[in-house]
Order: C-alpha cells, then sequence, then structure tokens
C-alpha cells in the first residue's frame, strides 16, 4: 500500500530522516512514536509530498511517485491528513470545511457532498455541529471535524500526526474512539502518536524513530513488553514514567 | 465683513459651485475607483510573484515595488501621459487612471503580500493535503482568510488613493482640485474659500469611506 525506501531528509546541515524504510500494507494501522524532534513528523509529511526527500523513493499503491513529475495534487487525494492544530478552515463552517475538497476538487455536485458530509458528521458525532464555525468548538470537537474531512475524499490511507497531542486530557478519548472505529472498519493509517495505551490497543506495527532513524518495528505486545532494542527500552521506561507521574498529578 | 456675513457669502460659494464640484466628484470617484480596482488586480499579481518560490518571480516584482516606491507619483503620472500615452493612444482619463493604478498597485501589492503570509502555514498544508492545488488553495483559503486581513491597510491605501487622485489635475482632468484650481485662478479673491471646498469634498468623502470600511470589517467578523 504504501512504501517507504532508504528516504533521506535534510533541512540545510540538519539530516532528519536517515535511510528509513517503511511498509505499510492494506489495512493495517502503524503507530510511529519517538522522542520529540526524532523525525516522525516529517516522514509523515513526506509521505504526503508536504516536504521533499533528497534521496529515497515513496510508493504508493505499487507506484513510484515522483515529486516533481506526478501531479501531486491527484495522489494527495488518496491520502488523507490529520494535523496536531487540526487546521480547519475559519471561514467555513465545518460543513463549509468538509464539502470544500469534494466539490472543488473532485466536482461532487453540493448536494451529493454535502449529504455525504452529514453522514460523515454523524460518524464522528457532530451533526449537529455542521453550521457552526470552528471558533465555536472544542479542540477535540475541531479534531473529529478535521477528521471527517480528510475522510469526505474517501482516501485510502490516513496519516494522523499526533492528532491528541493538542487537546486537553478529558478530550483526547473522543478523538481516539473516532481513529479505534475507522482502525475497526480497516482503514489503513499511520499514526504518530504519545498515547502508548492507544498504540497497543490498535496498532498492528509500532515503529520506535530515534534521530531520524528507524530503531525498531514490532508488534505492539513485544514493543511495549520486551522491545528488543536498548534504545527503545529506555525511551519507554523515560515515556511510561511520565505518564504514570501525569496520571499521578492527575488523581491527586 | 463680520463671521456671520463671511459664513453666509462662503456658504454662498459653497452652494453656486455645487453642481460643478458635484461633477468634479464623480471624476474623482471614477478615477480613483478604475485606479484601485486596477491597482488590486497588480497588486494581487504581484504579491502572487513576491511570495513565489521563483526567484526570477521575486526580482521581477521587487523591481517593480522599488521603482514605484522610489520615484514620486506625480513623475509616474507624467511619464505615462507625456511619455506613454501619445504613443500608445491612451485617453487621457485612462492615462491618469492607469499611472495612480500601477502606483497603488506596488502599495496594494505588499499589502496582500503581507495578509497571505500572515495566514497559518497549516492552512496552505491542509488545503494541499486535501489534494487542491497551489492555485486552488490559494484562492478558495488563503486569500479569503488574507483579504479580510488586508481590508484594514487596504481601506487606509484606498484613502491615499482617493487623496492622490488630486495630482490628475495636472493631466488635464477637471476633477475636485482640478475645479478649484480653476476657480481660484479666475477669481483669486477667493482662492482662500475655493481650496476650502475642495479640501471639505475630500474630507467628506474619506470620512464616508472610513465608514463603510469599519462596517465591512464588523460585518466580515462573523467567523472569528
Ligand atoms: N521546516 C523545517 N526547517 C528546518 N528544520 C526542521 C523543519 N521541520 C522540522 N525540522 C527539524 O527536523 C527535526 C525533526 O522534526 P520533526 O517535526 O519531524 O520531529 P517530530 O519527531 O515530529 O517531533 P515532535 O514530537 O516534537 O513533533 C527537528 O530537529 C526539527 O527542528
Ligand atoms: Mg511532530
Amino acid at each position: 500500500m504504501i512504501e517507504v525506501r532508504r528516504l533521506n531528509k535534510s533541512f540545510g546541515d540538519l539530516q532528519v530522516l536517515k535511510d528509513v524504510d517503511l511498509k505499510v500494507e492494506k489495512g493495517e494501522v502503524v503507530c510511529l512514536i519517538g522522542a520529540s524532534g526524532s523525525g516522525k513528523s516529517t516522514l509523515l509529511r513526506c509521505i504526503n509530498f508536504l516536504e521533499q526527500g533528497q534521496s529515497g523513493e515513496i510508493w504508493i499503491e505499487g507506484r513510484l511517485v515522483e515529486g516533481k513529475k506526478d501531479n501531486l495534487a491527484k495522489i494527495r487525494q488518496e491520502v488523507g491528513m490529520v494535523f496536531q492544530l487540526f487546521n480547519l478552515f475559519p471561514h467555513k463552517t465545518v460543513l463549509g470545511n468538509v464539502i470544500e475538497a469534494p466539490v472543488m476538487v473532485k466536482k461532487v455536485p453540493v448536494k451529493q457532498a454535502t449529504e455525504e458530509a452529514v453522514t460523515l458528521l454523524e460518524k464522528v458525532g457532530l451533526a449537529d455541529k455542521a453550521g457552526s464555525y470552528p471558533s465555536q468548538l472544542s479542540g477535540g470537537q475541531k479534531q473529529r471535524v478535521a477528521i471527517a474531512r480528510a475522510l469526505a475524499m474517501h482516501p485510502k490511507v490516513m496519516l494522523f500526526d499526533e492528532p491528541t497531542s493538542a487537546l486537553d486530557p478529558e478530550l483526547v478519548g473522543e478523538v481516539l474512539t473516532v481513529i479505534k472505529q475507522l482502525a475497526r472498519e480497516g482503514m489503513t493509517m499511520i499514526v504518530v502518536t504519545h498515547e502508548m495505551a492507544f498504540a497497543r490497543e490498535v496498532a498492528e506495527w509500532v515503529v520506535y524513530m530515534d534521530e531520524g532513524r528507524i530503531v525498531e518495528i514490532s508488534k505492539p505486545a513485544q514493543m511495549f513488553d520486551e522491545p528488543r532494542e536498548a534504545r527503545t527500552r529506555e525511551f519507554l521506561s523515560r515515556v511510561l514514567q511520565k505518564t504514570d507521574q501525569n496520571s499521578e498529578t492527575r488523581s491527586a | 465683513m463680520g463671521i456671520v456675513e463671511y459664513f453666509i457669502y462662503f456658504y454662498g460659494l459653497l452652494v453656486n459651485s455645487g453642481p460643478i464640484f458635484t461633477q468634479a466628484t464623480i471624476l474623482t470617484l471614477r478615477l480613483t475607483a478604475t485606479a484601485l480596482l486596477l491597482g488590486i488586480v497588480i497588486g494581487l499579481f504581484f504579491a502572487m510573484l513576491k511570495i513565489s518560490k521563483n526567484r526570477v518571480f521575486n526580482c521581477i516584482a521587487d523591481a517593480y515595488i522599488t521603482i514605484i516606491r522610489g520615484t514620486p507619483l506625480i513623475v509616474q503620472i507624467f511619464w505615462i501621459y507625456f511619455g506613454l500615452a501619445p504613443i500608445l493612444d491612451i485617453p487621457a482619463f485612462w492615462a491618469a487612471s492607469l499611472a495612480l493604478a500601477v502606483h497603488n498597485g506596488a502599495y496594494i501589492a505588499e499589502i496582500f503580500r503581507g495578509g497571505i503570509q500572515s495566514i497559518n502555514r497549516g492552512q496552505m498544508e491542509a488545503a494541499l493535503s486535501l489534494g487542491m492545488t497551489y492555485l486552488l488553495a490559494m484562492r478558495r483559503i488563503i486569500l479569503p482568510q488574507a483579504f479580510k486581513r488586508c481590508i484594514p491597510p487596504l481601506g487606509n491605501q484606498f484613502i491615499i488613493g482617493l487623496k492622490d487622485s488630486s495630482l490628475a489635475a495636472f493631466v488635464t482632468m477637471p476633477e475636485l482640485f482640478m475645479i478649484a484650481m480653476r476657480r481660484a485662478n479666475r477669481w483669486p479673491g477667493d482662492a482662500l474659500e475655493y481650496y476650502t471646498i475642495a479640501g471639505l469634498y475630500y474630507l467628506a468623502l474619506v470620512v464616508v469611506f472610513t465608514f463603510l470600511v469599519k462596517k465591512l470589517e464588523s460585518r466580515l467578523d462573523v467567523d472569528k
């Protein structure tokens, strides 16, 4: 479905991705974890060609995509993306956000696009917010609209870049529920996340990145219970400890 | 003459010159509107060149903006009216409008560039990630938001443009300032009054225009 081969990406002197190889099969959910600055977002952005690597290959559905030559807009229609900070269009209503791309890009008639959008909004539990503007929504609601907006293009893959990191703790659950639902429906997804419990629950594979390299790719049980790499273990013990502390302070 | 008599005298001049100044006002507004509409098109075009990643486009935009901002408007008006217009057979109205448009376009380009760049990068990325092309994303997502932020500085530029249109008097346009000049030349004793009257017309236009911009601003504020 998606294959990344020997991808290298630098910003100036800073090499952010180093020979990254990653393969995601149809229907799989892959969770990407790693410390801040390890290159997770950059990897996602390269898959969507929001950034272009200096070398390496991106294959989507068995086709090599070449950034300069290919019609990127066409390819991006197949690859939905959800951002940490939602990036909803503030000048459009919730409904306007969802139908924008189907109508303008795919030329779906407004009426049909609206019907589909309403169905999608129901699916993410926001049918009653169709007429609201993004500024009138909570973070969790915004992110669910962003998911509906991406789904409206019927993508074959969904990329999530820390979809819950900008949310208040009590709003994380509602967004993860929607993503889990998508996983059950068989959507192919790559999810960058710090929510380890979520990764354990939905991921086929968990990928640990450090300093631009993929250090370990394991099944969740192995990754979280007996990681093969020392570096993974160290990272996980650091994060899990922090999560414990957080929940302690929260319950205190 | 006492103050009351003077006021009555001034009022007489104001009323008597009313019809001709009204006509002149219409010309002033036509010049300004044409210049600013063209200026918006020119400004948008150069703003796009300026923010593009193409070096050649950037240079063209920079050259245009530097030249326009670095030379007096009256030079630009004369350059087009006496230099270009005879060759290309452009009528005076269009020569004046064009000069004002090219002039205002440079400032409007900078206003638009600032507005576009003030929009969070995530907006363009979200639009692209949905499969929009760069130009579609610009048109549907970036520009509507940028334009809204540009309204206050654009309104300001329009006021400047309105007042600058008085320089069209020097290329035979019988707009407000030209009429005041003619009358002041014919009746030098009333020069002060006629220039005051012209000033009042400009002032009234600016006040009305400022009010309209404020209204527009608050109407467009609904989704923020
Ligand atoms: N546009 C850019 N220009 C220069 N450097 C960049 C750019 N984008 C990212 N970087 C750098 O690349 C490195 C990797 O960034 P990236 O955003 O991919 O990390 P990340 O793993 O997503 O981190 P986080 O968990 O904080 O989101 C960082 O050191 C970052 O500063
Ligand atoms: Mg990131």
